[in-house]
């Protein structure tokens, strides 16, 4: 029993556990969005887009929190721009732009091989996140966690249907950016806890996990952020024991926990389907 | 309570001039202007431009050219004082957003609410109160998917209801509709406009834009009449806006009667209700009215449910 609190022992363990929970959270508050509108992959792109951001920082001296958000923010602007330019598809957009900014980069670090460790930035390392960088993540997730509690009704009308928007007097795009810039902004904060690869499915996974429980929105932004927060934590905790690689098993787990609710959910899981189409032809057949 | 301005809405389009990105020209130099207490119906075949004008008209899409008032104010400036609602084209919509009837309704009283958006008592009474007028209230727990195709149109025109936009956009409201639903949309329009709501509803059911118009705009690229129902909506003038598109059958007098009388019947259709002319080939003739159901023996059309 006691082995069990072990982890609570030691400090580290308790800033990676809070720290990952808190990015957890947030970062399944905007899955709730991005998993509607079908731009899942878009956190994908910026986590990968992020790179030559961290890299060029750790270069010249300055927070990495700050070059990971600009080229967060370039990143979201370039793909909003081919996309108003050009007639190709938004994924095609997307693939573009992540792709050279993940390859400029990588350049990056490999012609200035300073102290960036590439893994870091790549699988993450929330257990040994110094605490300068704790305190960033921590203000970063804070202050998104804030505002997206103080307007996610405003974000999901503009999400729901961005004419109508505009007829009650919301400016959707002010409104998207705000958006964007939180996106980028958690991505980074997620990069330390899970890495690059694996942020993409704490924007994802939660929000799709919630939309197979609930048809409401609100109720499915509470069961985002508590599926994130919850596997975060618990993922962190695990990675005690199993000595690293927390990204791996925050995601691991928040898998366990789709697959289970994929199956078994109320009304929108697999087996409930087959039940129901069943029931209505057993019903059909003995009617007629 | 309500200043004299958004009392007496009005509508001004004047020389608005719409060109995509692509460089295709949605609407070319349209004018006209509406009056409070008005149902206008936006006449025009599929590609005319009549959704190409409602987004003009709320500035979704900036004009090259042309301006729109709203109550004598710029069309942003209007929309942040609530006057304008708009009831979407059904194919506008993401119905697997998970939102219940009741939220969507609710979405109408934002312009209303502060920072939070946080509804007040009074909100809840007009969201329950829209939902009511359009006979939805036993819905309004469903997710807005799983509703048939009347149904959802409902929502959405309770949403503008909720909303107490002064003037109403309807982008296409009886497509997919069955004419209970139907009836029952425009005897709603009909107490909006008695309460001086101005209306503008595009349609290409021509048949029915007679029953319940007092205006008419057609488009075709641009607008090619507007006015008055009885003046502007003629055989001439439709032929004009629907060029070859339509069916076009005529029985003359002689096919008609057994005596000397002259007037004949034109159908016109675009395989929805057809509008019917009656009387002599060469003279404008105001369309014919359909009869109503309540004229007959039924019961007054009301929103019916046709879920089952
Ligand atoms: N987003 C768009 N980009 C380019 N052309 C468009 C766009 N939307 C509409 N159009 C063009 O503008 C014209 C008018 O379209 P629209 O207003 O949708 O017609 P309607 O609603 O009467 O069917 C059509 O020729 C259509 O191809
Ligand atoms: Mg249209």
């Amino acid at each position: 029993m006691s082995e069990l609190l072990v982890p609570f022992a030691y400090d580290y363990m308790i800033k990676a556990m809070v720290i990952s929970a808190l990015v957890g959270g947030v970062c399944a508050f905007l899955s709730a969005y991005l998993m509607l509108k079908g731009w899942s992959l878009m956190g994908d792109a910026l986590a990968h887009a992020i790179v030559p951001g961290v890299a060029g920082a750790y270069i010249l001296g300055l927070p990495f929190a700050a070059g990971a958000f600009l080229a967060g923010l370039l990143a979201s602007l370039g793909m909003y721009l081919v996309n108003q330019v050009s007639r190709l598809r938004e994924d095609a957009i997307i693939g573009l732009i992540f792709t050279s900014f993940f390859a400029f980069g990588l350049l990056l670090v490999s012609i200035y091989p300073t102290a960036v460790n590439v893994q870091t930035i790549i699988m993450g390392n929330v257990l040994a996140i110094p605490d300068d960088e704790a305190l960033q993540v921590l203000i970063i997730a804070a202050v998104s966690l804030t505002i997206l509690t103080l307007k996610w009704r405003d974000l999901m009308v503009v999400f729901f249907d961005e004419n109508y928007a505009r007829t009650v007097g919301l400016h959707p795009i002010r409104l998207k950016i705000l958006f964007f810039t939180l996106l980028s902004a958690c991505t980074v904060a997620a990069l330390q806890t899970v890495g690059a690869f694996l942020v993409v499915a704490m924007v994802i996974t939660p929000g799709a996990t919630a939309y197979l429980l609930t048809d409401r929105f609100h109720i499915l932004l509470l069961l985002s952020v508590a599926i994130g927060a919850a596997t975060s934590f618990i993922g962190a905790y695990l990675s005690f024991f199993l000595n690293g690689a927390t990204g791996g098993i925050i995601v691991v787990l928040q898998t366990v926990v789709f697959l289970a609710i994929f199956l078994f959910a109320p009304k929108h899981g697999l087996l409930q389907t087959r039940r129901a189409a069943a029931a209505s032809i057993a019903e059909h057949e003995q009617t007629s | 309570m309500k200043d004299k301005v958004s009392a007496d809405i009005s509508l001004n389009v004047s020389g608005v001039t719409v060109t995509y990105r692509n460089g295709n020209t949605g609407l070319r130099d349209a004018s006209f202007s509406l009056s409070a207490g008005s149902i206008c119906g936006l006449v025009g075949v599929n590609g005319s431009g009549k959704s190409t004008l409602f987004k003009a008209i709320m500035g979704f899409v900036t004009p090259t050219t042309g301006t729109v008032q709203i109550g004598g104010r710029p069309a942003a400036e209007a929309m942040r004082k609530n006057l304008v609602a708009y009831v979407p084209q059904a194919e506008e919509v993401d119905w697997n957003f998970p939102v219940l009837v009741e939220d969507v309704v609710m979405m109408g009283r934002y312009g209303h609410m502060g920072f939070l958006r946080t509804p007040s008592v009074h909100d809840r009474a007009m969201v329950t109160d829209a939902l009511d007028r359009v006979r939805m209230t036993e819905y309004r727990d469903r997710q807005i998917g799983e509703l048939s195709g009347g149904q959802k149109k409902r929502v959405f025109l309770a949403r503008a209801l909720a909303q107490e936009g002064k003037l109403i956009l309807l982008d296409e409201p009886f497509t997919g509709v069955d004419v209970k639903t139907e009836h029952a949309i425009i005897d709603l329009m009909g107490e909006l406009r008695d309460a001086g709501h101005l209306m503008l509803v595009s349609t290409h059911n021509l048949g029915s834009v007679p029953d319940f118009c007092d205006q008419v705009v057609l488009i075709n690229q641009t607008v090619l009449a507007a006015g008055p129902t009885e003046t502007t909506f003629t055989q001439s003038n439709l032929e004009e806006a629907f060029g070859g598109v339509l069916r076009h059958f005529r029985l003359d007098g002689t096919e008609l009667h057994n005596d000397e009388d002259e007037r004949g019947v034109t159908v016109l259709t675009d395989d929805e209700r057809p509008v019917i002319f009656y009387g002599n080939k060469d003279r404008a003739h105001e369309p014919r009215r359909r009869q109503r159901d309540r004229d007959e023996t039924g019961p007054p059309p009301e929103f019916m449910d046709d879920a089952s």
